[in-house]
């Protein structure tokens, strides 16, 4: 076998390994989108009936909870991103980062600082690799994200609200945060939301409507409120991150089967090419053949 | 008349359906709900909860915290963890 055809083969056998890894990796994410969206759905009604308990509370009660009043001369403000924990995603997690300094460049212009969350390695190695600060950093379980994960995010952030932003070096006045919706297997956006203080409260589903009735509270409105909205922080952070999750996964599988396409069309070309140097070697050979006879036939007919 | 009662944590919806009664215990004390009940809000402490289903059967569940919201013969559970 000659040179050039020995190092076609070698190539084809690499790209089809290769190939081979992207594909079940495809397969693997595409199962798990499935999961990860029936994850989301679960999490829906909890979420709406919350959306529907603070957006009650908060319009019948005349209480001015720290939670829902805007500081007027705010200071700090925290930027949660939710990114992933490993590659092959395309640009997953860059276009979360992205939508992360495009945000703090807006704060900035406020006269905000910016304090930074972040969830998943990805971010947390760009941040580190340009000498950033980190405010809080959680890593180990963007792809399946479970409730106590995000009550470990959210405390840490309510923890910093409610933290004195002036005199205070972790306080903030604002909390931010930074997630992939997942609206099908095609579209995934990167979008910022204010989570705190609250502003219209908004949800995925549209809050019923009617009429909010005129509850009785026990105990009364601002303890309510102490203990609702905690909550209401944790089930937004959790939705955030079951909705990353779903993404993250379906990029993952758009970029391996682009991945996996490509190494096809290049396994055919490929082909070709060895193809064009085996003819190519056979051809010499044929005619080196001949002309040997040729130069044997016309040395011999010589002689006599 | 019936009472439509939801109870959900944030992974899942745990019981949905239509009740006779519901009794649950809020920080204040037990309290019961009947149809017809005054729109309510409470904050739940751990404890349990009680749905009394339209055909009598009883279901009882373990929550830890969560609150408790009705209004117009509609009564949501909102826990953080049931079993």
């Amino acid at each position: 076998m000659g040179a050039q055809l020995r190092v076609y083969r070698r190539r084809m056998r690499s790209v089809k390994a290769t190939k081979k890894i992207t594909k079940a990796m495809e397969l693997i994410s595409a199962s798990r989108i499935v999961k990860a969206q029936q994850r989301v759905t679960a999490s829906t009604p909890y979420a709406n009936e919350l959306t529907r308990a603070v957006s009650a509370v908060a319009t019948y009660s005349s209480t001015n909870h720290p939670l829902t009043t805007p500081s007027e001369n705010p200071k700090r403000a925290a930027v949660l991103i939710i990114s992933a924990d490993r590659g092959m995603a395309g640009a997953y997690s860059n276009n979360a980062i992205k939508e992360g300094e495009q945000l703090a460049s807006l704060l900035k212009e406020r006269g905000l600082e910016t304090s930074s969350y972040l969830v998943g390695r990805k971010a947390v190695n760009y941040y580190r690799f340009r000498n950033r600060v980190i405010a809080g950093s959680w890593t180990g379980f963007s792809d399946s994200p479970t409730y106590e994960n995000a009550k470990e995010v959210a405390d840490a952030l309510i923890k910093a609200f409610l933290a004195d932003a002036q005199s205070e070096d972790h306080g903030v006045d604002e909390i931010h945060i930074i997630f992939t919706e997942f609206k099908s297997m095609l579209t995934q956006n990167a979008m910022a939301k204010r989570m705190l203080p609250l502003e219209v409260v908004e949800s995925d589903a549209p809050v019923p409507a009617g009429l909010l009735p005129m509850y009785e509270f026990e105990p009364e409105a601002g303890t309510v409120l102490n203990a609702l909205l905690p909550r209401y922080i944790e089930a937004r952070v959790f939705n955030a991150m079951l909705q990353s999750a779903a993404s993250e996964h379906a990029a993952r599988r758009r970029a391996m089967k682009s991945a996996t396409d490509n190494a096809d069309d290049l396994i055919k070309s490929l082909t070709r090419l060895a193809n064009a140097a085996r003819q190519a070697e056979i051809t010499q050979e044929i005619s080196e053949i001949v002309g040997g006879a040729d130069a044997l036939a016309s040395a011999s007919a010589g002689s006599e | 008349m019936s009472l439509n009662v939801e109870l959900v944590s944030p992974v899942q919806r745990v019981w949905s359906g239509q009740a006779q009664m519901v009794s649950a215990r809020t920080v204040e004390g037990d309290l019961g709900i009947l149809p017809g009940h005054a729109p309510l809000f409470g904050v739940l402490v751990d404890g349990k909860v009680s749905i009394k289903a339209t055909d009598g059967e009883i279901t009882e569940f373990n929550v830890q915290g969560g609150f408790l919201s009705v209004s117009n013969d509609r009564v949501s559970i909102l826990t953080e963890s049931v079993n």
